[in-house]
């Protein structure tokens, strides 16, 4: 019988600190693989986006028709191709570097900013295209955390939109340190009640959120349509809302063309206060529990309704604010077409970012650049834009299925790699 | 649901009782409302039709208002006391549906008040409407009968109207055209199946990803190929109507059911066809158990896997098939985004058909003639905006979710991938 | 003749159990044979696997004398054995019929079911072995005792010749048992086999023909009823070994901490599992709850903690009333819980080592004031406990999931055991765990036990309880037999209440 002075010699633990930050980015639990998935995944993507673009290429086709004929030229124009697309998206994202360069040491010598401000608005377009996917995308994130799937991102987009523009045009005589953050509340408080109907159906009725939440899109869509041809319309012919006052815009940063407003600190801001709320406080910590493990969290007294509900509250005023902050910042009215399928895109992203805030917040800025880049490939390289949501959801495949990225290029599974870990850890 | 939940049933199952019981009474009470005056009044509906160039003659109904919006306020009325007081029991969701099926009649024969409304035309337009509808249904219940939760419909609907035009465009042949589309819906399922079955990801996860996949390429391509060379997008013809000889001739039923598209032909054979696949056959039955409990067929020695992705499959191909109909089986091109959520509402309509083909076809037409209602009724110039209408049918099937309407009888290993120990 | 089924070194292990150590049995032709054991004997596991659903890592099998290999239930149901399992595998939105035929349909042209035929089969098989069923009746609207029948025609459908039963009439009343055992003598009549796994002693004795005793994966012996009584089979099951004895102060039980009364509990199923429970556990003294699983004793417990809501009855904690309490209340006014299944109910494996360690203080100061938690607060507190409790792991940050079930358990127990706690409820408090840990966790119990604290113990393993407890509850079906204190209690005796045998005493008594 052994007794517990008997205990083997413990293993020499190193000063127990909490993994570092690249530690726990390269081994994060869920996506095998840490960050080197998410990487892969948009890597492989890419890759195959490029051979989607080169063979929708006439010249390219044309080209391959002409093998036998001349297989080299059918190689270089396909390179030719490829690498216009992607160079013009470069630019596109981030700006011509050469031009930014040459346009700064202008500015810096004669003051002149004209022709720099139009060189780095690229860069600029591209963060204000990704701060609706980062608030979108902590919506959605903020959901998973707790196992719900809120697809309704677009709709709360919608309504958020909706409930913006409504104070931000029609009340008058507010100062801007009132009239803004008041329209933005209220597109919080619209879109967290749309998304609290389809969480407390579920927490009381387990009806699916899934179903609920894209019906709710839906009538969010309807919804838009009536208001926007009746009783929010703007004079005129079409439907639009009338425009927002200034005081309830979002002020840019630089001047125009520039386009990168103040929304784009709230939104980050926003994703530390998203973290802050699930790492650092009770209610994250009980968002969390009812996520991993519902029955758990019932034994240790949470109620998992009630925390059920307000998560898909909050994550709906999220998307919501989604809305409300690109209205404030850049339309100033809610128009019919608002969105371009943010809402949708916002699942993508919370995958891509293992519903973390940062990993959130860096595929938001990478969806961002895309689109933005993705503009300009339209124009110049006439590649369609749409080959972005191609590469989203060959991104969400490959990260649902990390054995098709592990296989691709024979990486270890972190299965593989916990069970040495723990060969290690009893045998010590 | 937690356990609590279910010792508590009984209280919550009278609860549920009273509150349909009032629902009930609220709708006579709007009856009421809608009797404001309309005395004298008198809506006429329209039977006869004309088709092919000929006239189908069928008498007028004139239905005088106030009385029968009255009769149905009655009725209505004692239907809800009766609910409250003593309950239908077992009968209460056909009592509720016949209820509900009756309001509308009322508000229909309100909305017509003093005018006329072609009423064969609307039943017409309704079943044409809730085609795709219908076979995303079909699509979602065999999917999900074997066990495999399938969102993305959708997607496979948009690949199935893209891959059918451009091929039917190339080669001339409206027919081919449509195979393609099926099978190009199957190819999109065999992705789902490998993901679901296979790798065991998240259902909901991979049929998002497939949406927005098939949105991304289907957008893709019609703007690299399909812009540029407009043949692509121009099949020639259409599929025509096939009228079946002598039944197309019988005032209002000859019309509605038996001088459409012969995908709707398809899709009523489709339906009689599932139901009694599922319920009179050998490998209905084993499908169905793979969809209940896998566990219990695996100890039978069925083969879970291949049942299931045999059923997702042929949830593809039919897929492929409404996504062929959308296209070159109605409009005769195609357009980005055309599915417009006809992939949703076939998973609403399954849902409030119990996963029965049936059902699911009533929901469909159900919400195929919201969709035509709306059109001409805001013609008639209700007084109600039509986006309210178009809202209707997708709060029901939230209502339906809730549980209000009977139990809902989800496979019950629907979702939740097979692990062999 | 050689007997019908042989089995001869049949041995099986799982990761860190070795459920099957060298099995060797016969079944003779036209035999009953009962396996006897306690849980975790190893019993199920040998069954499944001459069921085809576990292949075995060494041993034969012989059906009729010929060698076979088994790989999966087709190949048992080929060879005439039919299993009917523990926990029903019937559909429940299904017909007798359908249940019945599924896998093994007849069909007419197309695949069509003949549902007539089956009909008529089902109805010749019910008449030859009188197993009354109603073909067309959803299995769902269907008693335990008749579903149970469903699962028997399944079996006999398939024409099997060697039927096994696991667990027959765990869920069964006493006058379904009856019945059943009416068919198992009708089956043998006819000339089958029966293999039938129980614990429960007057079974065995009223219908087996032959009995083998199975304990920690071993045979222990076979033997007949003539040869044998429920004494003697208590005590093959049970064992002699050497019982894990802690040392321990005798009681000084105070106060009365925890009253329960006359509490009526339902179960999932609607069924009464708790009927009529009344006992009280003092301060400084422990209560251990014998009795087999499965006789209410997850049901009472789910009541004292708060979450199971139940019918009638009261519960007080040192005077206050919480019979209607959430969870976190009956907590926060001192009452601690080591669940029953550590990793589903107790800890969120995902969750780093730290915060399953406070997993239900979160909330409290000094881990959190208001909404904010204060990681610093909560790692050092961990690290604390992990030094305290001696749990092994490099690191308090890694997931739950990396430790031994051992140290799952002692998270656990060191998770409730840090705050001053009146009552502890323990239910299966070393399930599954090595010896090392076991007697760690049991003295931990005991300590608490000194220390003021009021101990209810809630285990099937006799001499965890026999060990541990001052005094001993026996639960059978929802009641609570008798209560005895520990020095007048014997292993017999306590398997004897265990299986509802009452002395003659306690019958006038009851």
């Amino acid at each position: 019988m052994s007794k517990a002075s008997d205990k083997p010699s413990k293993p020499k633990i190193q000063e127990d600190r909490p993994r570092s930050f690249w530690q726990r980015l390269f081994v994060r639990k869920g996506v095998s693989g840490g960050i080197i998935l998410p990487i892969l995944a948009v890597f492989t993507a890419l890759v195959i986006g490029a051979f989607i673009i080169a063979f929708s290429n006439m010249d390219t086709l044309a080209a391959w028709g002409n093998f036998f004929h001349s297989p080299l030229v059918a190689f270089s124009t396909t390179w030719a191709t490829i690498r216009d697309a992607y160079s013009a998206m470069f630019i596109g994202a981030f700006g011509n570097p050469a031009e930014i360069n040459k346009q700064l040491g202008i500015w810096l010598k004669t003051g002149e900013n004209k022709a720099l401000l139009a060189a780095i608005r690229p860069f600029g377009e591209s963060l204000v295209l990704s701060v609706p996917y980062i608030l979108a995308g902590l919506g959605v994130a903020i959901g998973f955390q707790c196992n719900l799937f809120n697809i309704g991102a677009e709709g709360q987009l919608y309504i958020g939109g909706l409930a913006t523009a409504l104070i931000g045009y029609s009340v008058h005589g507010l100062p801007w340190y009132i009239h803004a953050p008041l329209a933005i509340l209220a597109g919080a408080i619209a879109a967290g009640i749309w998304g609290f109907i389809p969480g407390i159906l579920k927490a009381r009725f387990g009806a699916h959120e899934v179903i609920n939440t894209i019906m709710m899109n839906y009538i969010a869509f309807r919804l838009t349509d009536y208001l926007l041809s009746g009783p929010m319309k703007s004079k005129g012919g079409i439907p639009v809302t009338p425009d927002v006052l200034p005081t309830a815009y979002l002020a840019t940063l630089f001047p125009s063309p520039v386009r990168l407003h103040w929304g784009f600190f709230i939104a980050l801001g926003l994703a530390v206060v998203v973290y802050w709320l699930l790492y650092k406080t009770t209610f994250g910590m009980e968002i969390r529990m009812v996520g991993a493990n519902p029955k758990a969290a019932k034994y240790a007294g949470i109620s998992v309704s009630k925390t059920m509900a307000l998560t898909m509250a909050i994550s709906a005023s999220l998307c919501g604010l989604a809305g409300s902050i690109h209205l404030l910042g850049v339309d100033h009215r809610m128009v019919r077409a608002f969105s371009p399928g943010y809402g949708f895109d916002a699942i993508a992203l919370a995958l891509l970012g293992n519903s973390h805030p940062l990993g959130v917040v860096v595929a938001s800025l990478l969806f961002g650049f895309l689109r933005g880049g993705a503009a300009r490939m339209q124009s110049v390289a006439g590649t369609p834009v749409e080959i972005i949501r191609i590469i989203q959801g060959m991104v969400i495949v490959f990260i649902a299925a990390p054995e098709i990225i592990r296989g691709l290029y024979h990486l270890r599974s972190s299965r593989q790699q916990k069970k040495i870990a723990q060969t290690n850890i009893s045998e010590s | 649901m937690s356990e609590t939940a279910l010792i508590n049933a009984d209280g919550r199952k009278s609860r549920r009782s009273l509150y349909i019981g009032i629902f009930l009474l609220v709708e006579a009470v709007a009856m009421f409302f809608l009797l404001k005056g309309t005395t004298g009044m008198v809506s006429t509906f329209v039977l006869s039709s004309r088709r092919a160039g000929v006239d189908i003659a069928a008498p007028d109904l004139v239905i005088p208002t106030w009385p029968a919006i009255f009769s149905t306020g009655i009725l209505i009325g004692l239907a809800g006391i009766w609910q409250s007081v003593r309950g239908f029991k077992k009968r209460t969701t056909a009592v509720l549906i016949a209820m509900v099926s009756l309001g509308l009649i009322a508000f229909l024969i309100w909305a017509v008040r003093d005018k006329s409304l072609n009423l064969t035309g609307m039943l017409v337009s309704s079943v044409i409407s809730a085609t795709p509808i219908a076979l995303a249904a079909l699509c979602g219940i065999y999917s999900e009968r074997s066990g495999v939760v399938n969102i993305g419909i959708e997607g496979m609907l948009l690949m199935g109207a893209f891959v059918s035009v451009v091929i039917a465009s190339v080669t001339h042949n409206v027919y081919i055209g449509f195979l393609a589309g099926v099978l190009s819906g199957v190819v999109l399922a065999a992705l789902h199946a490998v993901l679901s079955i296979r790798y065991r990801v998240n259902q909901i996860v991979s049929g998002t990803g497939i949406i927005i996949l098939s949105l991304g390429l289907t957008s893709y391509f019609y703007r690299a190929f399909l812009i540029p060379n407009p043949r692509l997008n121009s099949p020639g013809t259409v599929l025509p109507s096939l009228p079946i000889p002598l039944l197309w001739r019988i005032p209002v039923l000859g019309p509605i059911f038996f001088n459409q598209s012969p995908v709707i032909y398809v899709l009523f054979l489709l339906i009689i066809f599932t139901q009694f696949f599922y319920n009179y056959t050998k490998w209905g039955l084993r499908i169905r158990s793979v969809g209940e409990n896998p566990k219990a067929a695996d100890t039978l020695g069925i083969n879970v896997f291949s049942l299931r992705y045999i059923s997702v499959l042929i949830s593809g191909a039919i897929a492929g098939l409404a996504g062929a109909y959308m296209s070159i089986g109605s409009i005769g091109f195609f357009n980005e985004g055309m599915s417009a959520g006809k992939g949703f509402l076939g998973l609403a309509a399954m849902i409030f058909g119990n996963w029965n083909p049936g059902g699911a076809f009533l929901g469909s037409l159900i919400f195929g003639f919201f969709d035509s209602w709306q059109d001409k009724l805001s013609i008639l110039q209700v007084g109600i905006p039509s986006e309210f209408l178009q809202m209707a049918p997708y709060i029901a099937t939230m209502i339906i979710l809730a549980g209000f309407i009977g139990r809902s009888r989800m496979p019950a290993a629907d979702g939740t991938p097979y692990k062999k120990e | 003749m050689p007997p019908i089924l042989e089995l001869r070194g049949i041995t099986k292990t799982f990761p860190g159990v070795l459920a099957n150590d060298h099995i060797d049995l016969t079944l003779n032709e036209g035999e009953i044979l009962a396996i006897l054991g306690e849980n975790g004997a190893g019993k199920t596991t040998l069954m499944n696997i001459l069921y085809g659903l576990y292949s075995p890592d060494a041993g034969e099998i012989f059906i009729h004398g010929s060698k076979v290999n088994i790989h999966n239930p087709h190949d048992a149901i080929h060879l005439g054995i039919g299993m009917v399992h523990q926990h029903f595998m019937l559909i429940p939105v299904f017909t007798v019929a359908e249940n019945v035929m599924l896998g093994v349909e007849s069909t007419r042209a197309w695949g069509v079911l003949d549902r007539r035929t089956v009909s008529k089969r089902i109805g010749e098989i019910s008449a030859r072995f009188g197993l009354k069923v109603e073909p067309e009746v959803l299995v769902e609207d269907l008693s335990v005792g008749i579903q149970q029948r469903v699962e028997i025609i399944k079996v006999l459908y398939r024409e099997a010749d060697l039927l096994i039963f696991d667990e027959p009439t765990a869920v069964l009343t006493p006058q379904e048992a009856e019945e059943f055992f009416r068919v198992v003598h009708s089956l043998v009549e006819q000339g089958k086999s029966v293999i039938f796994i129980t614990h429960k002693l007057k079974e065995v004795l009223e219908i087996a023909d032959r009995i083998t005793v199975f304990r920690n994966g071993r045979v222990v012996g076979t033997t007949t009823p003539s040869e044998s009584t429920e004494a003697s089979l208590a005590n093959m099951m049970v064992g002699r070994e050497v019982i894990l004895t802690v040392e321990k102060k005798p009681a000084k039980p105070g106060e009365i901490v925890l009253d329960v009364a006359d509490l009526h509990v339902t179960d999932d199923r609607h069924l009464m599992a708790v009927s009529g429970v009344s006992f009280q556990v003092r301060a400084g003294e422990i209560l251990g709850v014998a009795g087999v699983q499965g006789n209410g004793q997850k049901e009472l417990v789910e009541a004292l903690t708060g979450l199971r809501s139940f019918s009638s009855g009261k519960v007080n904690l040192l005077g206050k009333d919480i019979s209607r309490a959430s969870p976190r209340t009956i907590r926060e006014a001192g009452s601690a819980h080591v669940p029953e299944d550590r990793q589903s109910d107790g800890l969120v494996l995902s969750f780093p080592i730290k915060d399953n360690l406070v997993l239900n203080t979160y909330y409290e100061v000094p881990f959190a004031h208001g909404l904010n938690l204060n990681g610093g607060e909560i790692e050092n507190a961990a690290k604390e406990r992990v030094n305290e409790f001696d749990i092994r792991t490099p690191s308090i940050f890694l997931p739950a999931s990396t430790l031994s079930g051992g140290n799952q358990q002692k998270v656990i127990v060191a998770r409730e055991f840090s705050r001053p706690i009146k009552l502890l409820i323990a239910a299966q408090p070393t399930r599954g765990l090595d010896v090392g840990s076991i007697e760690y966790i049991h003295n931990q119990i005991v300590k608490k036990r000194d220390d003021g604290c009021a101990v209810l113990l809630v285990s099937p393993e006799l001499d965890e309880i026999m060990s541990l407890s001052d005094r001993i509850a026996v639960m059978f079906t929802g009641k609570i037999l008798d209560i005895i204190p520990t020095e007048k209690a014997t292993k017999e005796g306590l398997g004897l209440l265990m299986a509802g045998v009452l002395s003659e005493s306690q019958a006038e008594a009851a």
